[in-house]
C-alpha cells in the first residue's frame, strides 16, 4: 500500500510537522510499509459490525454544574514560553 | 547500605512492614533507594529525574514519566516537554501522595509511551538490569529495570498496547495493566485514550495488587472511569483448584515466540495444572491475526489528536517562526522524535478524508470482533494464558531501525488491551539466562482472579527475581 | 425570469450555564484575562473533559421545544484543527450522533404559516479569544502578534442547523426573532447578538421561482442584528442574481458583510480545504437521555412562542401575535385584555406606545392599562401619554388621567378655530383652492392652540365645515 511524496507533504501539513526533506524520504518508505501492513484490516468483511470506540459499556457520565476554583494565575503561565499583559503570546495568525 | 534494608530483595510489603514497626524511618528509606540509584542508575539510566526529599511518611515510589507530579519536571520522554513543570498532579499520583508514598522519581519512558524498548526516550535509552546491553523493553522500560534493579520498591506505569506487561516480561517482575476504567487517565500524558491506562509494577503479585488498590477507583475528573464491583483482595491461596485456563491456539501457534519462551511457557502449564488447574486450548481466530493491524490503525489515529496540544504555545520549548503556523509546525519537527512523528503522520492518515473508513473506520469494527472473541473464551475458561513477549529480551538497537520489527513485540499483549480487559505478567522462567513473563488476561474487572493465579504460580516457582549479575 | 432566495441559518447560542461544557471553570464575562482556567480548557497535557449535565440537559429542552427528535444515543466527536484559540489543536463537538435532529419551527407569515425545518442541534465548546496586536485596529491582517486568553474557550455552545427552507430576508428575520424569544423562555440563554451570546451565519443562494433545484451557496457572517442579516442576505440575493442574469455563475465563497456601507467582501480563501478528520471522542462515553427524563423535560415545556402566536392570532391576527410574542409583550395584552381592553386597541398601545416609551411590561397593572385603552380616543392626547409614561409605576392609577375629557363640545371649539382661520388667510385661500393637505394644518394649529385638550375629531369635522362654508 504504497503512499505517495505528495499524499505525505499533504498529510504532514494537515499534522502541521515542518519534515525535512530527508524526514520525507524516509517517512514516504516507512509508512508504506506499515500501511501494507495494517491494511491488512480491510480482508474482513464487516459491513454488518458495528464499531467500538469504547471498551466499557459506559453511558451518561457527566458532572454537576458547579464551579470549582480556576488556576492561579502564575500556574496558568508557568510553563508559557512567551507571554505579555497575562496572556499567552504567539507570532500572528496571518 | 542502610541496615537491613537490600533494594534488591525488598518487597513493598517488606518496606511497608519495617516502616510501620519503626524499623526503619521513611527517610532512611527514601535514602536507601537514592543511593542505590546513585551506585546502579548510571548504568541502568532507569531514572529521569530523583527526588531528593521525601514528602511522605512511608515508602517511596516510582512514577512514569508520562505522569503529572506537581512541581516535578514530567517530559514523557520527549523534548518537547523538556523543562515542563506541572502545576497539578495526576489523579494517580495525588492517591499515591494520600497514601503516604513519597515520590522517588520519574522514570524513562519510549517517548510518549511509543515503543517496545525504551530506545525512542529523547533521553536516552534504558538498560536491563540482567544485562545491561539489551533493552528493558517498552514503553515502560524505566519503572521495570528501577523495579528488578532494586532502585525502587514499586512503580506506576502506563500501558497502551503492553507498556507495562512487556517490560516487567523482559524484566523479571510483575506488572498489571488494569480493567480500562479502574483506574484515572487524569494527568496522564495521552497516547491513545481508548487504550491507556495506568497499572502498577512490582517484584510480587501481592505487592501489585496492594498498589493497583490504591490508585484505583472512579475518578470524577475522568468520565471513562467506573468504580470497582468488588474491594481488591490481596491474594493467600497457593493453589489453583478449579482454576480454568485457556491457551489460545493462534497464540502459542505464532512462529515468532522464541525457543526458550516457547519451553518455559509450557513449563509453567504443566505446573499449573499440578497446583489444580484445568488448562485447555481455545480459540481466537481473529484477535491474534489481527490485532496488531488494528491497534496500529486505532492508537496512532488517537495519538495523532491527542499530540495536537504541543504547539509550543502553552507549555513546552517553542521554535521560531514569521507566523503562528509556521512556529507550530518547527516547533513540533524540532521536538518530537521519529516515532511519535511516525505514528501521528500514520494516525493523520488514518483518519483522513476518504481514508477514514477503510482505515480507522474498520478497525473500530476489527475491534468489536476482538471485543467478541474475548468474551466468548471467557464463557468456557477464568484466564487466558499466553507468553507476554514472543522473545526475551533484546540488544540494544537490534530492532531500532525496523519500525515494523518493534511493533512485533506487542503482538501477544496487543489483542486483549484492544478488548479493555485485565492483563497480568509473571515472571515464570529463564530462557538463556533472561526472564520470560506469563501473561494472564482475564474478563473486565477480574483482577482479584488474576492475582489469586498469578499468587499461586508466583509461590510454587520461587523464582530469584535479583538479576543473576546482581547477586551478591 | 423570477428568482426564489433559498436560505439556510447556522445559529450559534451560548448557554448560561454556571460552569464550562467540558469543565468547571465558571463561565462570565469581563473576568481579567486566563482568571477562568484550569488545565482542561487550558489544554495541559494529561487533562480530561468532563460534561456539564446542566448542558446535556438544556440541549434535549431546546430540542423539544424545536420539535425535534431527541438522540437516544447521542456521541461527542473531535474536530481536528490548529488554531491558537483552541488549546487541545481540537474542538470536542457532536459530528453524525448529535443530541437533537429532524425538528420545525412554523413561522407566522402573512401569507400564512411556513415551517422551517430544524436539521440538527449539537453541543459543542466556544474558542478562546485571541487579541490581535498591532497592525490595523486590530484586526488580523497586519497583526504583529496575537496575544490568547482562554477564558471564554470551553463555554458550552449550542449550533442549530435549519434547513434551506427560508425564502426571503423577512422570513429569516422573523424566524429568528421567535427562535431568539423561545430560548429566552426557556431560560437557557440571554440570546443577545451584541453579547455575541447569539451569533448567525447564512446560508444563501437563489433558483429560479417554482424549481427545486439547489444551485451553488455562499456563506454570510459577522452579522450583528436581526435587521443587518436581512440586510446582508438581500444584498447576497441581490448580487447571486445579478450574476445568474448576467450569464456567470455562483462560485461557493464567504462573505463579510458591512451593514454601513451595504458591501459584501469575500474572505480570504484559504490555502486548503479544511480535513477535520472527525472521529468519535475516546474520553468521552455517549449520552443516552433516560426516557422519563425526556419525558418529564417535555411537559414541562412552557407554552411556547409558536403556539401562542398561533392562538392569539386567531383572535387577533398573525402579525400583531407575532410582534406581541417575539417582543415578549403578550403576556401583559393578555391580562389587560382580561381586564376588558379591546384586543386591538390593547395590542396597539402595548406594541407602540408602551414600547416605545420604554415602560418595563412586567411592572405594569394590567388593570390600570386596560382603563387607559379604553379612554385612549376620550382623552387629551397629552395626558395620554403622560400616563403611558408613568403606567409602570408603582401604585400607578388610571383615575385622574381618565377623568379628563377631551373638548369637543362646538360652542367651546368654535372661536378658536375662527381666529386661526382669521389668522392665516393666505392657506384659507389654498385650501379652497384645492390644497386638501392644508386641512392638517389648521387642526394642528387649533390643536395647538387648546395645549391638545381639544378632541381632534370635533376640530377636524369643524374646520371642514369652515373652509367649506
Amino acid at each position: 500500500m504504497a503512499i505517495t511524496r505528495d499524499q505525505v507533504l499533504h498529510v504532514a501539513r494537515l499534522a502541521r510537522l515542518d519534515l525535512s526533506e530527508a524526514e520525507v524520504e524516509q517517512l514516504t518508505g516507512e509508512l508504506g510499509a506499515i500501511l501494507d501492513a495494517v491494511s491488512k484490516v480491510s480482508e474482513l468483511d464487516l459491513a454488518d459490525v458495528p464499531p467500538t470506540s469504547h471498551p466499557l459499556d459506559l453511558v451518561n457520565s457527566w458532572a454537576e454544574d458547579e464551579p470549582h476554583d480556576s488556576l492561579p494565575l502564575e500556574d496558568v503561565l508557568r510553563n508559557a514560553p512567551a507571554s505579555e499583559r497575562d496572556m499567552f503570546r504567539v507570532p500572528p495568525t496571518a | 547500605m542502610t541496615a537491613g534494608v537490600d533494594t534488591l530483595r525488598l518487597t513493598a510489603e517488606d518496606a511497608l512492614g519495617l516502616v510501620e514497626r519503626g524499623e526503619v524511618s521513611a527517610e532512611e528509606l527514601h535514602g536507601a533507594y537514592l543511593d542505590a540509584i546513585g551506585e546502579r542508575d548510571p548504568e541502568l539510566h532507569a531514572f529521569l529525574r530523583t527526588v531528593d526529599e521525601p514528602e511522605g511518611s512511608s515508602i517511596p515510589i516510582a512514577l512514569k514519566d508520562v505522569i503529572s507530579t506537581r512541581g516535578v519536571e514530567t517530559t514523557a520522554g520527549s523534548k518537547i516537554l523538556s523543562g515542563y513543570v506541572p502545576v497539578f498532579d495526576a489523579t494517580v499520583a495525588a492517591r499515591c501522595k494520600a497514601a503516604g508514598l513519597t515520590l522517588l522519581g520519574k522514570t524513562n519512558t519510549d517517548e510518549f509511551a511509543m515503543g517496545s524498548s525504551t530506545e525512542n526516550s529523547a533521553f536516552g535509552p534504558s538498560r536491563n538490569p540482567w544485562d545491561p546491553s539489551r533493552v528493558p523493553g517498552g514503553s515502560g522500560g524505566g519503572t521495570a529495570a528501577a523495579v528488578s534493579g532494586g532502585l525502587a520498591p514499586w512503580g506506576l506505569g502506563s500501558d497502551t498496547g503492553g507498556s507495562i506487561k512487556q517490560p516487567s516480561a523482559l524484566c523479571g517482575n510483575v506488572g498489571l495493566r488494569p480493567t480500562y476504567g479502574t483506574v484515572s487517565r487524569y494527568g496522564v500524558v495521552a497516547f491513545a485514550s481508548s487504550l491507556d491506562q495506568i497499572g502498577p509494577v512490582a517484584k510480587t503479585v501481592r505487592d501489585v495488587a496492594l498498589l493497583y488498590r490504591i490508585v484505583s477507583g472512579r475518578d470524577p475528573c475522568d468520565s471513562t472511569t467506573v468504580e470497582l464491583p468488588a474491594p481488591v483482595e490481596l491474594p493467600t491461596a497457593e493453589r489453583l483448584d478449579g482454576l480454568r485456563i485457556g491457551v489460545p491456539r493462534q497464540a502459542v501457534a505464532l512462529e515468532a515466540i522464541e525457543p526458550g519462551v516457547r519451553s518455559a511457557f509450557e513449563a509453567v502449564l504443566a505446573l499449573a495444572e499440578e497446583l489444580g488447574a484445568h488448562v485447555d486450548e481455545c480459540d481466537l481466530p481473529l484477535s491474534f491475526e489481527y490485532g496488531l493491524p488494528c491497534y496500529y490503525l486505532i492508537a496512532p489515529a488517537e495519538a495523532s489528536s491527542n499530540l495536537a496540544r504541543y504547539d509550543g504555545v502553552r507549555y513546552g520549548p517553542r521554535s521560531e517562526g514569521e507566523t503562528y503556523r509556521d512556529a507550530v509546525e518547527r516547533t513540533r519537527d524540532d521536538g518530537f522524535g521519529a516515532e511519535p512523528k511516525r505514528r501521528i503522520m500514520l494516525g493523520t492518515y488514518a483518519l483522513s478524508a476518504g481514508y477514514y473508513d477503510a482505515y480507522y473506520g474498520q478497525a473500530q469494527k476489527v475491534r468489536t470482533l476482538i471485543v467478541r472473541e474475548h468474551a466468548t473464551a471467557f464463557e468456557s475458561f477464568d484466564v487466558l494464558a499466553t507468553p507476554t513477549s514472543p522473545t526475551v529480551a533484546f540488544p540494544i538497537g537490534d530492532k531500532a531501525a525496523d519500525p515494523l520489527a518493534m511493533y512485533a513485540c506487542d503482538l501477544l499483549t496487543i489483542p486483549s488491551c484492544l478488548a479493555g480487559l485485565p492483563g497480568l505478567s509473571v515472571p515464570c522462567g529463564l530462557s538463556e539466562g533472561l526472564p520470560v513473563g506469563l501473561q494472564l488476561v482475564g474478563p473486565q474487572f477480574a483482577e482479584n482472579a488474576l492475582f489469586r493465579a498469578g499468587h499461586a504460580l508466583e509461590r510454587a516457582l520461587g523464582l530469584d527475581l535479583v538479576p543473576e549479575r546482581l547477586r551478591t | 425570469m423570477t428568482w426564489e432566495p433559498v436560505i439556510g441559518l447556522e445559529i450559534h447560542v451560548q448557554l448560561k450555564t454556571r460552569t464550562k461544557m467540558f469543565c468547571r471553570c465558571p463561565v462570565g464575562f469581563g473576568a481579567a484575562p486566563n482568571t477562568q482556567t484550569c488545565p482542561v480548557c487550558l489544554g495541559f497535557p494529561g487533562a480530561l473533559p468532563v460534561p456539564n449535565r446542566t448542558a446535556i440537559e438544556w440541549v434535549v429542552k431546546l430540542g423539544l421545544a424545536l420539535g425535534c427528535e431527541i438522540a437516544p444515543r447521542a456521541v461527542f466527536a473531535r474536530k481536528n484543527y490548529f488554531y491558537p484559540d483552541l488549546p487541545k489543536g481540537y474542538q470536542i463537538s457532536q459530528y453524525d450522533l448529535p443530541s437533537c435532529i429532524d425538528g420545525n419551527v412554523i413561522v407566522p407569515l402573512p401569507d400564512g404559516e411556513h415551517a422551517v425545518g430544524i436539521v440538527r442541534a449539537h453541543l459543542e465548546e466556544d474558542a478562546a479569544k485571541n487579541v490581535h496586536v498591532g497592525g490595523r485596529t486590530g484586526r488580523i491582517g497586519g497583526a504583529e502578534y496575537t496575544l490568547v486568553d482562554y477564558n471564554r474557550g470551553g463555554t458550552p455552545l449550542v449550533e442549530i442547523v435549519t434547513a434551506p427552507d427560508i425564502h426571503s430576508a423577512e422570513e429569516a428575520k422573523r424566524f429568528l426573532q421567535l427562535l431568539r424569544q423561545t430560548i429566552v423562555e426557556l431560560g437557557i440563554s440571554d440570546a443577545e447578538m451584541e453579547k455575541g451570546t447569539l451569533r448567525v451565519d447564512a446560508n444563501v443562494s437563489v433558483r429560479p421561482a417554482g424549481s427545486d433545484e439547489l444551485r451553488t451557496r455562499c456563506e454570510i457572517k459577522n452579522m450583528n442584528s436581526f435587521t443587518h442579516i436581512a440586510r446582508g442576505i438581500e444584498a447576497e440575493v441581490e448580487r447571486q442574481i445579478a450574476v445568474w442574469e448576467s450569464g456567470g455563475e455562483v462560485e461557493q465563497h464567504t462573505y463579510d458583510f458591512d451593514v454601513a456601507t451595504g458591501t459584501l467582501t469575500p474572505r480570504r480563501a484559504k490555502e486548503e480545504a479544511d480535513d477535520y478528520r472527525y472521529f468519535p471522542e475516546p474520553d468521552l462515553v455517549p449520552v443516552e437521555p433516560p426516557e422519563d427524563i425526556v419525558d418529564r423535560l417535555r411537559s414541562e415545556l412552557p407554552e411556547l412562542p409558536a403556539q401562542r402566536i398561533g392562538r392569539i392570532g386567531e383572535t387577533l391576527d398573525h402579525e400583531r401575535a407575532l410582534v406581541l410574542v417575539t417582543g415578549g409583550l403578550d403576556p401583559l395584552w393578555e391580562a389587560t385584555v382580561a381586564a376588558g381592553a379591546d384586543g386591538v386597541a390593547a395590542s396597539n398601545v402595548i406594541a407602540n406606545q408602551l414600547v416605545g416609551a420604554g415602560v418595563d411590561p412586567g411592572a405594569v397593572a394590567a388593570n390600570e392599562l386596560a382603563k387607559l385603552v379604553e379612554a385612549r380616543d376620550r382623552i387629551p392626547r397629552t395626558a395620554f401619554d403622560e400616563a403611558i409614561g408613568r403606567v409602570g409605576e408603582p401604585g400607578f392609577s388610571a383615575e385622574p388621567y381618565v377623568a379628563q375629557e377631551v373638548v369637543s363640545d362646538t360652542a367651546a371649539l368654535e372661536p378658536v378655530v375662527d381666529a386661526i382661520l382669521a389668522a392665516n388667510p393666505g392657506q384659507v385661500e389654498q385650501y379652497r383652492g384645492g390644497k386638501d393637505g392644508l386641512l392638517g394644518f389648521f387642526v394642528g394649529q387649533v390643536m395647538k392652540e387648546t395645549k391638545g385638550q381639544a378632541d381632534p375629531r370635533a376640530v377636524n369635522e369643524l374646520v371642514r365645515a369652515k373652509l367649506a362654508g
